[in-house]
This record gives structure tokens, sequence and C-alpha cells, in this order.
């Protein structure tokens, strides 16, 4: 036995050994590193060159637009292509930062950005902006991907560009619709609470909506009620991390109260609070909800699996012709901060906004408003189609300067850690209006704090 | 920990040293030893690199401000303090805690049941049918069943279709998007996968009893649930205390099943600790709060999972 004792007291000092040496190599230094900008500085007009070059891009699952404007791109420029990396939403969010220090791509989408921009991991596009006339377009299109030193949004250089912008609203099933005497969409909050409860009443489901895992898809009526109570500019400086910003004013309560009332009202499933994004839009699809609360991201979709089914409008005023808002934001795409090729990239940003038939495949697969200015080339739509149906109302929301960000993009994790969980808990009858909003704002304070 | 050193020792090389003592065998001895570090070695390399410095890393990192890209700041024991303060995170525990029960618990239970009924037909074909019935659940991915459960557990489900139908309408609900039902439900989840293992573990154990045993014991007049008590769980005894431990370890640091099948939802309901670390790590980026939060699992895993081998095992170790 003593053998054995003796060989294991050994082999304690020499894993110990081991140990300590792991410590003390790990130990020497706190981690991390201040990486060093490396925005090169830009001479003439931005190009891809002549030569054969191939764009590293990391694009989301799921959304076709990316992938169909490089394939697009490829055909005008052959000297250009493009090795798409693809994951879902939610991968890209937890890899950002990572793949953007390691393995920096010339072309990414991006996750919320005030972090990864103020980390330095993203270039800064403003002499692009410059250079491409960006400056020109409408103002509150770049707006929301200005991240100034201090993690706010708003103000500041530019860090991403859009293709193209999505905006959110009210989806509508025609047929459901017209059995409840809904012939035109609601001009007023009143009217539209009609109509929930007629549907209600007829044993049509009024409001299919996903609020189940990690995302509370109750925050698009919450927020799209906030626009009709109250300023879409205050939310946005909440979302842009202004100084002294709250969410928890009477105005958002009044619109949380609201909500509250659809939930006790019934006009949501039962199962809201297990319901996932695919199910909500299946059930709406197959005609089992009147009103989907989504984006018109889905238009393109909804246009083809229901042709003539769907209709679209803006979540109504409190009284008719009051002011409107919606939830408007770029698709945001950014550079690398030691992308190997940015200057292409941008070239390809700019391309995507300006170029007739970028525009058109903007318009036709991603369902959404192509960014650039004001004047720029739109695509013929049908009519009758929800994709004109959104387009319209985007061009409304422009007017009315009604757009704001997602209240779910005001930090890094607060959709995921804060409003899902509380959301689901206002369904549950756990959480009152005021209690959601409070504890929101205190997520909010201790992230935004950091 | 004698344990892996001494099995990591070449077979035969103790014995050898110890019976013929002298200069000869002394070489021999150190030879020995250093064949024994060489064969050692790779493994030993591999562990420290992807096992032991990661977790040394995380104690580091546990004592930082970070968020993965930047300079880190120190922040001593604050991390810590977060750990234990924090409301969610300690729901977060209590969650983890409640799971055992249907992690471990229930499935020990099940299978000691379900492995006596088998034992008792083993000759006939029912009870392989058996056996594979209750194991497949373990080859299918944990991922696999958090998706098949989510459906069958969905207000539409196979479950509410079948409360439905016996006219328990009242009953029926979306089991995991419910405050109440959620954890028990995922809790379901982890039972189905875990029954399986303890039951191919408990059955092995079942066989080396001394069928002799049992006819003593019939002879002495006992009946089925005295044999059950006197002869099968003390005979398992060591099987059980591999089940408890591995399901115990399962339930405090599940993640699969919790994030396939409601990702924390609704509400804080199912939050666990290994959950909440990866949201912690990757999407609130507070690298050093995962990690002292890791650390402090790992050391609850532990001062949980001593104790219960020291229970379980008592004296036989």
């Amino acid at each position: 036995m003593s053998l054995i004792r003796k060989f294991s007291r050994r082999a304690l000092v020499a894993s110990g050994a081991a140990f300590s040496a792991a410590i003390g190599l790990a130990a020497c230094a706190p981690p991390g590193s201040d990486g060093g900008d490396a925005s090169a500085p830009l001479t003439g007009d931005p190009t891809c060159g002549e030569d054969a070059v191939v764009l590293s891009a990391y694009f989301e699952t799921g959304f076709p637009l990316a992938r169909a404007l490089t394939d697009e791109f490829t055909r005008q420029y052959p000297n250009i292509t493009f090795d798409i990396r693809e994951d879902q939403f939610a991968v890209i969010t937890q890899n950002a930062p990572r793949t953007l220090q390691d393995s920096p791509p010339d072309l990414m989408r991006l996750p919320q950005m005030s972090e990864l921009a103020t980390d330095g991991l993203l270039l800064d596009l403003d002499p692009y902006a410059e250079a491409f006339g960006w400056d020109a377009w409408p103002a509150s299109q770049l707006e929301q991907m200005r991240v100034a030193e201090d993690g706010s949004r708003g103000d500041g250089p530019l860090y991403a560009m859009g293709l193209g912008y999505s905006m959110t609203g009210v989806f509508y099933n025609k047929e459901l619709g017209a059995q409840i005497g809904m012939a035109e969409p609601p001009a007023t909050l009143e009217e539209f609470d009609g109509y929930l409860a007629a549907a209600r009443d007829a044993g049509i489901t009024p409001v299919a909506q996903f609020n189940g895992g990690a995302t509370g898809g109750l925050a698009f009526p919450l927020q799209a009620l906030m626009a009709s109570y109250g300023d879409t500019a205050a939310v946005n400086d909440w979302i842009f991390q202004k100084p002294g910003a709250d969410i928890d004013t009477p105005e958002n309560l009044a619109a949380a109260g609201h909500l509250a009332g659809w939930i006790d009202e019934g006009y949501f499933t039962d199962d809201v609070n297990s319901m996932d994004y695919s199910q909500m839009m299946s059930r709406f699809v197959e005609g089992e909800s009147l009103f989907m609360f989504n984006g018109d991201w889905e238009s393109g979709n909804l246009d083809a699996q229901m042709p003539g089914g769907a209709g679209f409008f803006l979540m109504p005023p409190l009284e008719a012709g009051g002011a409107i808002g919606a939830m408007s934001a770029p698709n945001t795409y950014g550079i690398a901060a030691t992308a190997e090729h940015a200057e292409c990239a941008a070239f390809f940003l700019n391309w995507a906004a300006t170029d007739e038939q970028a525009r058109t495949i903007g318009v036709e697969t991603g369902g959404s408003h192509p960014m650039g200015p004001a004047d720029g080339f739109m695509p013929e739509v049908a009519e009758d189609s929800v994709t004109a149906a959104t387009l319209a109302a985007g061009a409304t929301v422009s007017e009315a300067d009604g757009a704001m960000d997602f209240i779910a993009n005001a930090t890094g994790s607060i959709y995921a850690q804060s409003w899902t969980p509380n959301l689901q808990k206002l369904v549950a009858g756990e959480q009152t209006p005021e209690g959601l909003l409070e504890s929101v704002q205190a997520d909010y304070e201790s992230q935004v704090g950091d | 920990m004698p344990a892996p050193a001494s099995t990591a020792s070449p077979p035969g090389s103790g014995g050898t040293a110890r019976s013929r003592p002298g200069v000869r065998a002394r070489r021999r001895r150190v030879g020995g030893s250093l064949l024994a570090y060489a064969l050692i070695a790779p493994a030993a390399l591999f562990y420290s690199f992807f096992v032991l410095r990661p977790i040394v890393a995380s104690a580091q990192y546990s004592l930082y401000d970070w968020n993965g890209v930047t300079t880190a700041t120190w922040a001593g024991i604050d991390n810590y303090v977060a750990v234990l303060s924090e409301p969610k995170l300690v729901g977060a525990i209590g969650n983890a805690f409640e799971l055992i029960l249907y992690f471990s618990v229930v499935p020990v239970g099940i299978a000691l049941f379900a492995a006596n009924l088998i034992r008792s037909i083993a000759a006939s074909r029912l009870a392989t049918a058996a056996r594979t019935v209750l194991f497949i659940p373990q080859v299918i991915p944990l991922v696999a069943a958090g998706i098949i459960w989510s459906w069958q557990l969905s207000s539409d489900g196979l479950v509410n279709q079948i409360l439905r139908s016996v006219g328990l309408d009242a009953a029926a609900r979306a089991w995991l998007g419910d405050f109440d039902t959620a954890l028990p439900a995922v809790g379901v989840i982890g039972a189905w996968v875990q029954v399986g293992l303890c039951l191919v573990l408990i059955l092995a154990g079942m066989t080396r009893i001394d069928a002799s045993l049992y006819e003593a014991a019939r002879i002495d007049g006992a009946g089925p649930v005295r044999e059950f008590f006197s002869i099968t769980l003390p005979g398992v005894r060591q099987e059980i205390a591999v089940c408890a431990t591995v399901t115990v370890i399962s339930a405090l640091a599940s993640f699969d099943i919790v994030y396939v099948a409601t990702q924390g939802g609704p509400g804080d309901s199912t939050l666990v600790p290994g959950l909440q670390i990866f949201y912690l790590a990757f999407f609130e980026r507070e690298i050093g709060t995962a990690s002292a939060f890791s650390i402090v699992l790992m050391a609850l895993v532990i001062a949980v999972v001593l104790p219960l081998q020291r229970l379980l095992r008592g004296r036989e170790s």
C-alpha cells in the first residue's frame, strides 16, 4: 500500500504543480484587450476594384433578402463573390463580439449595437456616408445606427447601414374581418377595441400572438399602444439610452394598462405564454386568428401564402386623425473594424440602397422599404397586396415622423431578461402594468449604468 | 484523491515492486513509474488543457468585471455577492433543487419498481420489450426529447387531447406556458429521459444478487414486498448511488431540456443556473458574473453529491 500512497502523493504534487502553473499562466494579467482602431483613410470614390475579391459575410437565417442581394451583386460585378455564413439571430447575438474580434467579417447582420460600437468592434462608416452622399437621405433613416461614445444612440458616428428598414403594425385576415363587419381598418383605438370584442363574441380568436420562451411578442402591441397614447420621441430617447430617459411614464402606463385590459378581456389565446413565432404565423395563415401584431418582413410571405387574404394597418390613434407611430428599424448590417475588404463592403451597402434592381429585390423579397433617398426608385406592387399596404403605411409613418426603434433594442439583454419575463407575468396576472414598467426601468438602469 | 492515481498506475507494477525488494527492483520501480507518467501524460495534458485550465480561467474571470472583449477591471468578490443576493439568480438555484425531485427521485423510484417487475418476468419476451421501451429515451438526444415533449405538452398536444377525451377539459392547459405547471412539466421530460439509465443500471445490479438469497427468503416465508426491501434494495445500493449521483448532477446542471422547452419562461419560473449562466455570458455579456455563478454551481454540485455518495454508499466504499 505504501507505494500506492507514495505514488498518489507524487501524482497529487504533480497535478498540484500543473494546476498552479495553469493559474499562474492565467492570472498574470486581467483578461481582454483594447483593440486598436484600423479605419483606413479613404482616398477617392470607394469601389470594389477590378480584382477578384471574396467578401466574407455573416447573415441571419430565415431572411432570404441578404443572400438575394449578394447574388444580384455578383451578377452585376462578377469579380466579387461572397463567402456567406448564416445563423439564427439569437446565435448572432451571442457570437457578435467574438466574431467581430477574432474573425472579422466584411459584412455582418448586427444585433443591438451600442456595446459593439463602444468596444471598438465596428467600423465608423461616416467617411463612406460622406463619399456616397448618404447624408443627403432623410436623417431619421440613419440616426438609429449612430452611436455616441457613451453608448447612447441617435447621435455620433455611423456604425451600420440597413438593407431596407422594417416596420410593424397590425395584420388582419380580410375574410374573418368581413364576418364581424370590419370593412375598413379601425380609425381609432376605441373602434379597434370594438372589433376585438366583436371577434371574441363571434367565437373568432381575436389575436394569436407569440409570447413564449425568451421572446415576448406582446412587446409589439405594447409598443404600438405606447405610440397611440404618447409621443414616439420619448420612447426613442429611452431606447437610445439618452440620459435620464424613463419608460415608466403616465402615457406608457396607460398603454400597459390598455394591454392588460385586452388580456383580461380574453383577446389573446390561452396559450399565449407558450406560443412561439412560427406557431403564431401558421395560425394566422391558416385563418385561425383575426389579428396579428407583426412586421412587414412577412409581407412577401403573406402575399404568397394567402394572396389577397391579408390586410395591414397601423395601430390607430386615440382620436381619429391623431398622432400615429410605429416601430420601424433598419435591418442593420455593419462592417467589422478590422475587416479586410471594408471599402468593397461599403460599396455593396450603398449599391443595395441605390441600385434599381437591388431596390426591387428589397421590396419583393424583403417586403420592406429600401434605404436611400426619399425620391428613390420604387418597383410596381400589386394594389391589393399586403406589401402595397405596408409600403403605404411606411410612407404614412415617415410623413408623420412617427418611427421609433423597437423597445427590445434598448440594451443587449433587456428583451430576453426583462420585457419578456415581465410580459409573461402580466399575462399570468402575476405582474401589474405599474410593476411591469418599474421593473423594466430598474433593469434598464442597472444595464445602462455599466 | 487516491483513486484516480492508483487506477492510473500500470497494472502489475505495484505488485512486482513489492514482491522483489532490492536495487534491481527499485530501478524497475523508477522505470515503471516513469512509464506510468508517460502513459498518463497525453490524457493529463488534454485534461489540464480542456478541463483544469477553463476552471481556473473561470475562477479568475469571476473576480473581474469583464464584457469579454475590452480590458477587464478588478471586481473582487462583487460578482459572488451578486450571485448570492439577486433574487433572480437565487430563484434559479431554487428551481434547480426542485428539479432534483423530477430528475432524480422520481426516475430512481420508477426504475426500481420497473426493474423489480422486469426481474420477476426476466425469462419472458415481455421483459426484453419493456427494457427496450424504457431505455429508448436515453438514446434520443436531449434536444429532440425537449422538442417532442414541448409538442405533446402544447395546448393542442397529445397530453391535452387525452385529458379532453376523458372529459377533463378543465385540466387541459398550455403546460409549458403556465407559471404553476411549467417547472413540473419540464421535470416530466427529465424524468422520462432519466428512467432508462436508472433502469438499466439497477437491472444490471439485480442480476448480480445471488438467487439462493431469494430462495432462502421464500423458505422463511417472505413475501415479494419483504424480499424487495430485505434483499433487492440492499443488493442494488451501489447502483442506486450511481444513479442518484448522475441524475442529481443532471438536475443541478440542467440546460438543454429547459433551453429547448421553455428557455426559462414563462417569467423566470423555469430558470435554472445553467441557463442563466448562458444568458449572463452571451446576452448580457457579464462574463464575470457568469463565471462566478458557474463556480458557485460547481461548488453546489460538489456540496450535494459528496454527502450523497457517503450516505448511499455507506460503509461499503
